[in-house]
C-alpha cells in the first residue's frame, strides 16, 4: 500500500487535487473543429472530383456552418487562453515539436481559404445579396473561378486538422490516457462523421442525403472499432495506462462513455442509418443528431478524464 | 554546466521551510507555490515506512514541457535549467498538462510560472532560496558536469532515486534515498 500527501499543504487553483486546466472550451474547439474539418474535407474532395454539383448542400450551407464552427472554436480556444493578449506570439514562430504550434497555423490558413470559399458561394446561396462595390463582385469572381485550387489546398490540410484535435491531446505522455497513437485517426474518423452527420442533417437532397448516410455508417463502423483498438491497446499497457483505462472502462466516466459516446452516439444511429439504408423509413435527422452529440460528449469526456489520469510516484 | 539538485530524505523532517523561503524569494502569490513537500507512506504496521520529499520542477534534460510550448516561452538556458519567458507565454496551459510533475501553474497574471533554480540567484553565486534555508541542510545544489562537487560526490557514495523515471523526462533533482 502506498499513500502520498502533500504536508506543505499545497492546494494550487485548477492543478489540486485533479489538474483542469482545460475546460469545457476545449471540448467544444475539438468538437467543432473535427465537424468542420470533416465538411472541408468532403466539401474539398468532391469539388477535386468535379462532383460538386451533386452535393450542393456540402458546398454552400456545409461549408458555411464550417465556417461559424471554426470561428466559435477559435473564439472558444482564446477565451481559454489565461494570457490570450499574448496569442499574437503564436504567429511568430513555427516549432514542429509542438502540435499546438503547426496547428494554430493550419487552422490560421484554413479559417482563411474557408472565409474566401464561403465568400464565393455567397451570392449563389442567397440570390437577394448585393456586393454593392465592383471591387468585392471581382472578388467573388475570382474566387469562382479558384475553387477546385483552394479544394486541393483545403484537402490535405482538412485531414491535418482533423489529426490534430487528435494530437494536440496525445502527445502528452504525462497523462497515460491520452498518450496512445491512435487518437489521433480516432478524432480524425470522429470528426469526419460528425462533418458527414451535420451535412445529413442540413440537406434537402435525396441523393445527399443518402450519399452521406452510407459515409457516415461506413465512419461510424471504423470509429467502434478504432475505440476497441483503443481500449485494447491501453489494456495491454503499462499500470498507468491500465488505471487511465479503468476511468472509461468501471470507473467514473463509464456511463458518460459507453452510455452516450458508444451507445447513443455510435451503435444506436449505426443501426437507424442502416435500417435506412435498407430501405425503410426513419426520420433522418434522428440518427445525424445523436451522432453529433455522441461526437461532443466523446470530446468532453476524453479532456476531463484524461486530465485526471497521472503518473504517480 | 548542468545544475542539479541533491536532496537527502533521510534528513529532511518536513518543515516546509524550503516553500515558505521560495515563495517569499520568488514572490509567490498567496495560494500558489513552486516547490512543495509530500509524505509517502509505504506498506502497513508493524512495516511502515515514511519518505518525506522536498519536490519541484525537475529541471528535466528531456523536457516535455519545452517540447509541447507552441510559442517557445518554454526554453532551458545554460545549465539545464527550464524557465518560461512571461511575454511570450500564451496561457495556453500544455506545459501543465505535460508534466508529469505538476510542476508548472498558471500565474494570476495569466502566463505560466515555475521553480527556476532560483536563476536570479545562481547568478550571483548563491544556492537557491530552498537550499540555503534547508534547517536539517537535507538539500544540496551543485554541478554534475565537476566530478569533484558535493552534489557529484554524493550520488556516486549513496543510493539514490528520481521521480517518474518510466515518464522519460530524465530528471536533474535526485532524492537520496540510503
Amino acid at each position: 500500500m502506498q499513500e502520498e500527501i502533500f504536508v506543505s499543504g499545497r492546494n494550487i487553483p485548477h492543478i489540486d487535487p485533479i489538474l483542469q486546466v482545460w475546460h469545457f472550451p476545449i471540448s467544444l474547439y475539438l468538437f467543432l473543429g473535427g465537424m468542420a474539418a470533416g465538411i472541408i474535407f468532403f466539401a474539398s474532395l468532391f469539388t477535386v472530383l468535379r462532383k460538386e454539383k451533386e452535393v450542393q448542400t456540402t458546398v454552400k450551407t456545409g461549408m458555411l456552418i464550417a465556417l461559424i464552427g471554426i470561428v466559435i472554436g477559435l473564439i472558444a480556444l482564446l477565451y481559454d487562453l489565461t494570457h490570450m493578449f499574448y496569442a499574437w506570439q503564436l504567429y511568430t514562430t513555427i516549432r514542429i515539436e509542438s502540435p499546438m504550434s503547426w496547428g494554430a497555423w493550419v487552422l490560421l490558413i484554413i479559417t482563411f481559404l474557408l472565409t474566401f470559399w464561403v465568400f464565393s458561394y455567397f451570392t449563389e446561396m442567397f440570390p437577394k445579396w448585393d456586393w454593392k462595390f465592383d471591387f468585392l463582385k471581382n472578388l467573388e469572381k475570382f474566387f469562382q473561378k479558384n475553387r477546385r485550387i483552394m479544394a486541393m489546398i483545403m484537402l490535405p490540410l482538412s485531414i491535418i486538422l482533423g489529426v490534430y484535435t487528435g494530437i494536440l491531446l496525445s502527445a502528452f505522455n504525462a497523462r497515460p490516457l491520452w498518450n496512445n497513437a491512435i487518437l489521433g485517426p480516432l478524432f480524425l474518423t470522429s470528426g469526419l462523421s460528425t462533418g458527414a452527420a451535420a451535412i445529413i442533417l442540413f440537406s434537402k437532397d435525396h441523393f445527399e442525403k443518402h450519399l452521406f448516410t452510407k459515409i457516415d455508417l461506413a465512419l461510424v463502423v471504423l470509429e467502434l472499432g478504432l475505440i476497441i483498438h483503443m481500449l485494447m491497446g491501453m489494456y495491454a499497457g503499462s499500470h498507468v495506462q491500465l488505471e487511465a483505462m479503468q476511468i472509461l472502462v468501471g470507473g467514473e466516466f463509464t456511463l458518460m462513455f459507453f452510455g452516450f459516446v458508444v451507445i447513443l452516439g455510435l451503435i444506436v444511429p449505426g443501426i437507424m442509418e442502416g435500417i435506412e439504408l435498407m430501405g425503410h423509413k426513419v426520420p433522418s435527422y434522428v440518427p445525424a443528431l445523436l451522432v453529433l452529440i455522441g461526437g461532443f460528449i466523446f470530446r468532453i469526456v476524453m479532456v476531463e478524464a484524461g486530465q485526471i489520469t497521472r503518473y504517480l510516484y | 554546466m548542468r545544475y542539479a539538485m541533491v536532496i537527502d530524505t533521510l534528513k529532511c523532517v518536513g518543515c516546509s521551510d524550503c516553500v515558505v523561503a521560495c515563495q517569499t524569494e520568488n514572490e509567490v502569490p498567496i495560494g500558489y507555490c513552486r516547490d512543495w513537500v509530500t509524505e509517502t507512506v509505504n506498506g502497513a504496521y508493524p512495516t511502515v515506512e515514511i519518505e518525506l520529499k522536498s519536490e519541484r520542477c525537475n529541471h528535466c534534460d528531456n523536457a516535455p514541457c519545452v517540447r509541447c510550448c507552441p510559442t517557445g516561452a518554454s526554453h532551458i538556458v545554460e545549465g539545464g535549467i527550464v524557465k518560461v519567458t512571461h511575454d511570450e507565454c500564451i496561457g495556453c496551459g500544455a506545459c501543465i498538462e505535460s508534466c508529469p510533475y505538476d510542476a508548472r501553474y498558471q500565474h494570476p497574471e495569466g502566463y505560466v510560472d515555475k521553480c527556476t533554480f532560483c536563476h536570479h540567484r545562481l547568478e550571483e553565486g548563491q544556492n537557491p532560496a530552498c537550499v540555503s534555508v534547508c534547517p536539517t541542510k537535507c538539500m544540496y545544489f551543485g554541478d554534475l558536469d565537476d566530478p569533484t562537487s558535493e552534489v557529484s560526490e554524493l550520488l556516486k557514495s549513496r543510493k539514490h532515486k528520481v521521480l517518474a523515471p518510466e515518464a522519460g523526462t530524465d530528471p536533474n533533482v535526485y532524492y537520496l534515498i540510503k
